[in-house]
């Protein structure tokens, strides 16, 4: 069942988005990015105020929220997978 | 809707017409308090320290407390003292009547004992009443006006919704001609990167980068580091993942226009836009600096909830979630969850904030000065002896 406002999505170039609620695994997000929409399914349980992928991303790519770079995936990441300290790590400090 | 102040002998505008009682050292706060209770009319700050500094700390102290009394929504002064602290009663009115407001002072140890001095300070906080009673309202314009920033007991939410909705919020007020001053140095650890690249200059970027370091600095003299441990265990829990998705939440608040200026603790800015104080973290010294620095209005975000106010100025509490804003109701102002509900886009929050704020600026009491909250911390630098 697709849900507008499960996930926000605060800048265009974010690859992340933040679980406005508890999501279920298999859960259809549709949510709105800039002008556009984004379509992901959720591959696993994602908290309240989680982060979940927008789409692919590869390891060693930068992770956008807020339009900021908040830190780089350490392993690949698929959309819709849960995007934490088990598969990001922060930049600060290394570059 | 126009907007409309006191115009104060210095040019500054204030938003509300306070007579304040002000302590010169801690050992006043119970006195100050009793006159407060025959005067009620007047407000107070309590003052927590005074005397026990190094001269670094006696400089900051004094400083402090002198544009405290200068913040334009202080009418007039009274400023109550021992005759033994630091900074004395008879010094303090001497720098104080520079701003060019009515200021008197006593000291107790000159005052006939506790019971006199109240009697004594009453008499004189009343004079006071009657001499700004009829202070005109005049109009002004955003450009007058300077608001303070803070977050505290925030939660993850507080970076996608109020401290969002605040940066909105403050680009209306700064492209309006206004002022915003953000403090809390340390949380900025993590995202000096980019608030150095937002700044106005690459040199001011620099001196931005410089502040931070300074401040990381100093807390590694005492063995510890401000980066270790950060996001702690309980903001992991609930969804940060990393330091800079931490700060960067945070100075979202600053919103996106370019930052004109690093200032020290207490200063006063001499630019208009969006200012960087250095300041700790912790919500009463930071405030306190902050509005020391001439801020008449705070806004206050917060996911967990605080009563937290200042007597001289308003401060406006915004929470990040829906159902914190309902635990917490008769504290906060408005909630900034409604982004995360999906009821309102960030912008459209950021909108309804900034009426807030003109709203407080015109005379709306806020929650915290409803309940008469009152918490003042003039920043410790060194150590207490």
């Amino acid at each position: 069942m697709a849900n507008s406002t499960a996930v926000i999505v605060i800048r265009e170039q974010d690859n992340v988005g933040t679980a406005t609620r508890d999501i279920k695994a298999g859960e259809l997000i549709r949510t709105r990015v800039g002008a556009g929409e984004v379509c992901v399914t959720a591959a696993i349980d994602i908290r309240f105020l989680h982060k979940i992928a927008l789409r692919d991303i590869s390891t060693g790519e930068r992770i956008y929220k807020y339009g900021a770079v908040i830190g780089e995936a350490i392993s690949p990441i698929a959309a819709g997978d849960h995007v934490h300290v088990h598969n990001i790590r922060s930049l600060w400090g290394r570059v | 809707m126009p907007l409309a102040g006191y115009r104060r002998p210095d040019g500054r505008v204030g938003f509300r017409n306070h007579v304040l009682v002000l302590p010169t050292v801690a050992c006043a706060n119970g006195v100050v308090n009793a006159i407060c209770r025959q005067v009620p009319e007047a407000v107070m700050l309590p003052i927590d320290s005074g005397c026990g500094m190094l001269k670094e700390d006696q400089v900051v102290f004094a400083h402090t407390l002198a544009n405290l009394a200068g913040n334009p929504n202080v009418a007039a002064t009274l400023v109550v003292g021992l005759g033994c602290e630091a900074f004395k009663p008879d010094q303090a009115e001497a720098v104080i009547a520079r701003w060019g407001k009515p200021v008197k002072a006593i000291a107790m140890h000159n005052s006939g004992g506790y019971a006199a001095t109240v009697e004594q300070g009453a008499a004189l906080a009343r004079q006071l009443l009657r001499e700004v009673a009829d202070l005109p309202r005049v109009e002004v314009n955003p450009g007058d006006l300077v608001l303070g920033l803070n977050c505290g007991a925030s939660d993850p939410a507080s970076g996608l919704t109020a401290n969002q909705a605040l940066g909105v919020a403050v680009d209306h007020l700064v492209d309006a001609g206004g002022s915003a001053i953000i403090g809390e140095t340390t949380e900025c650890v993590g995202a000096e990167k980019e608030m150095a690249a937002n700044a106005v200059s690459p040199e001011l970027g620099q001196r931005i980068l410089d502040t931070v370091r300074r401040f990381e600095d100093h807390v590694k003299m005492y063995g510890a580091d401000l980066s270790t441990g950060e996001p702690n265990q309980g903001n992991m829990e609930a969804g940060l993942s990393t330091l800079e998705e931490k700060s960067l939440g945070c100075i979202r608040k600053i919103g996106s226009r370019p930052i004109v200026d690093v200032i020290e603790y207490a200063d006063i800015p001499s630019k208009k836009g969006p200012i960087l104080m250095d300041s700790p973290s912790y919500d009463a010294p930071s405030v306190t600096g902050i509005v020391a620095g001439g801020a008449q209005v705070v806004v206050f975000t917060t996911g967990l909830g605080t009563p937290f106010g200042m007597s001289i100025v308003p401060v406006i509490k915004v929470m990040s979630n829906t159902p914190a804003f309902k635990r917490m109701e008769d504290t906060a102002d408005l909630n900034a969850g409604t982004i995360l509900d999906g009821e309102e886009t960030i912008e459209q929050a950021g909108q309804r904030l900034y009426e807030l704020v003109m709203e407080v600026a015109a005379g709306r009491r806020t929650k915290a000065e409803e309940l008469g909250e009152n918490q003042c911390q003039i920043w410790r630098i060194t150590l207490t002896l």
